[in-house]
């Protein structure tokens, strides 16, 4: 699912980093670690395509990512990757149906309330589509952040410091369930966290350790 | 979900913020359909009224009260003229037609107009009910006259004298209704009409048929000194208007005045009005135009993770910029269907108002193309308050959303 070589990427204004060579296979569980500043968002950056790498040779589901015009990357963006961001980032604008509804608006497809239904009912909170994210808890917000990374069925779902508040019971269902999800979707999975709960808890899971280690 | 009704709900997301922004361009807006429909309205209110009327001939004094009172019936007369100039008047082989008109007495502030049936002609009005008249001291209300006074046909009514009503009446001269006319539209619908005879008659206090019994010598006395308040006279030809006025005011006692001339100065002085309004519009378009500018601005801030997510989720830049348009292209629909209805509803208030005055009959049926402009501007202010908030929605950053809580603009 991500294979990189000799990987070289700096974000503007900041220094190089030399990356780690990596061979994630489809519907793997990666996890990235690495204290502050040593290049965890420049990696993911790379990988879902918001950045171009320095050096190097980098291909996610079998596309060089580098290579793509950035429109042809938005759409590509949009099919390959699933993405729970730390901070959850539900629209308090919008229902949390209309929040899952983004995902096929910003991919330029037509609403599929049904899968909608399907996947929050999966995700086991079939009751909150008309609810405002503010109206939620902190692990029914997760739940629907999650679903929406699932909805169009990503071959690759990427979650940055999915546990980062979470409390040690709330981090072990959250990771379950992130788990899960990704097997059941058949999805490969890639953990950005410098949480030791979450080394703990996904012992099969492939290692990329970061040093910040400057090119 | 697509562009439109994502956008919607966006703009309502905000409702205080967005109901004052549609507040602000609606007043502005509407303040300048209503300059553009009351300019136009006007306008044609009077062409209507003018129409086919190339000169009107009446005592001297100011020209443009001449036609105010002669034409439009919306101000009094500068006096009377001798019949007998009119009646030479006509003679001019320059002059294809010569319509009397006689003024004096009113019904409830209504003014009785003896006149010919060519008068009744020249606006192409037609009877509802009755005849025209065809003996001195019958009379033809006008519809607006007939509604208001609930006289119909065969009653009779005595004029009062003077034309603001309130004054003496002429009991002992009644006129009899013999007809009714349509609507028109047309100054004819705030007037009686009678012949030119029964307003001698009454100025003179000779019942019908006691001038006939009269010795001949005191006829053609009396005949000698009858007087009409004013002409509408129509030229033969086009040339009659280089020479037939000046003819008019240097040989006779007479004053003649050019309509088109007169209202387009009127119109003209109206103009500084008008273009106070249009200023005061231009303004508050300039508030609303910023407003709306500060509004979308502090949406992208709000909303910058809500939009660096969208871009994350794949869509390109150019979609969350055109949100932001729409966003504002939704205020400046919303904006100018409500100020083309607050200038209609404004624009029929004050017609009625003046109607009520019986001042100028006011047709609201039309919207001039002119006021296409208002969407145009509608368009123009909202895209150009739009503008730079979609330019910052299409720069955000949203590699940034992984190393910062915060994410910024490029």
């Amino acid at each position: 699912m991500i294979h990189a070589r000799d990987l070289v990427g700096q974000w503007p204004g900041g220094r190089a980093l030399r990356f780690p060579d990596v061979d994630l296979p489809a519907g793997g569980t990666l996890l990235l670690r690495g204290p502050s500043g040593s290049g965890k968002s420049t990696w993911l950056a790379l990988v879902a395509g918001l950045r171009t790498a320095a050096s190097g040779h980098l291909t996610v589901a079998g596309t060089p990512v580098g290579d793509l015009a950035p429109a042809a990357r938005d759409a590509w963006r949009a099919r390959t990757i699933g993405f729970l961001p730390q901070k959850l980032l539900l629209s308090d604008a919008l229902t949390v149906a209309d929040n899952l509804a983004l995902v096929y608006f910003a991919a330029g497809q037509a609403v599929d309330r049904d899968r909608i239904s399907r996947t929050l009912d999966a995700l086991g909170v079939p009751d909150l589509a008309g609810r405002r994210p503010s109206a939620l808890s902190g692990g029914e917000a997760q739940r629907v952040a999650l679903a929406r990374a699932l909805l169009l069925q990503p071959p690759l779902i990427l979650a940055d410091e999915p546990t980062a508040s979470l409390d040690d019971a709330a981090c072990d269902d959250a990771l379950a369930l992130l788990q899960s999800r990704a097997q059941a979707a058949g999805a490969a999975l890639v953990v950005a966290t410098h949480d030791a709960r979450v080394v703990r808890a996904l012992p099969q899971a492939l290692r990329l350790d970061l040093t910040g280690q400057r090119a | 979900m697509n562009l439109l009704s994502l956008s919607w709900r966006y703009l309502w997301a905000r409702p205080l913020a967005t109901l004052l922004n549609l507040l602000l361009l609606t007043l502005g807006l509407a303040t300048v359909a209503f300059v553009l429909l009351a300019q136009d309205r006007v306008a044609r209110a009077f062409e209507r009224d003018l129409r086919d009327i190339d000169l009107v001939v009446g005592a001297k004094g100011s020209p443009l009260q001449l036609i105010l009172a002669g034409v439009f019936h919306i101000d009094v007369p500068p006096g009377n003229i001798a019949l007998a100039d009119v009646q030479a008047l006509a003679q001019n082989p320059m002059v294809a037609q010569v319509i009397p008109l006689s003024l004096g007495d009113s019904l409830q502030a209504f003014r009785i107009v003896g006149t010919t049936h060519d008068y009744v002609a020249h606006y192409g009005a037609s009877l509802r009910q009755g005849t025209l008249w065809s003996m001195p001291m019958q009379a033809v209300l006008g519809a607006q006259v007939a509604q208001a006074t609930g006289l119909t046909v065969g009653q009779a009514f005595a004029g009062a004298h003077g034309l603001g009503g309130g004054g003496h009446a002429h009991a002992d001269m009644p006129y009899t209704v013999t007809g009714i006319l349509q609507p028109c539209g047309c100054v004819l619908d705030r007037l009686v009409l009678t012949g030119t005879a029964s307003v001698w008659a009454v100025h003179e206090g000779l019942a019908p048929g006691e001038f006939e019994g009269l010795p001949a010598e005191d006829r053609s006395a009396i005949e000698a000194e009858r007087e009409l308040t004013l002409a509408l006279v129509r030229y033969r030809t086009p040339l009659a208007a280089a020479s037939l006025p000046r003819l008019v005011n240097s040989t006779t006692k007479m004053q003649a005045a050019a309509p088109a001339t007169e209202i387009t100065r009127l119109l003209s002085m109206l103009g500084v009005g008008t273009r106070l309004l249009q200023g005061l519009g231009a303004v508050l378009l300039l508030v609303a135009g910023l407003s709306v500018f500060i509004a979308l601005w502090g949406a992208v801030r709000e909303r910058r993770a809500d939009i660096a997510m969208l871009r994350m989720l794949g869509a390109p830049p150019r979609r969350v910029g055109l949100l932001l348009l729409c966003e504002a292209l939704w205020l400046a629909v919303l904006a100018c269907v409500l100020a083309l209805l607050l200038a209609q509803g404004l624009s029929l208030l004050a017609g009625g108002l003046w109607a009520q005055g019986q001042g100028l009959a006011i047709d609201q049926g039309q919207w001039p193309s002119r006021l296409a402009f208002v969407p145009a501007l509608a368009l123009g202010v909202a895209l150009l308050a739009a503008a730079l908030p979609a330019l910052s929605a299409y720069r955000v950053d949203v590699a940034s959303l992984l190393s910062s809580s915060t994410p910024s603009t490029r």
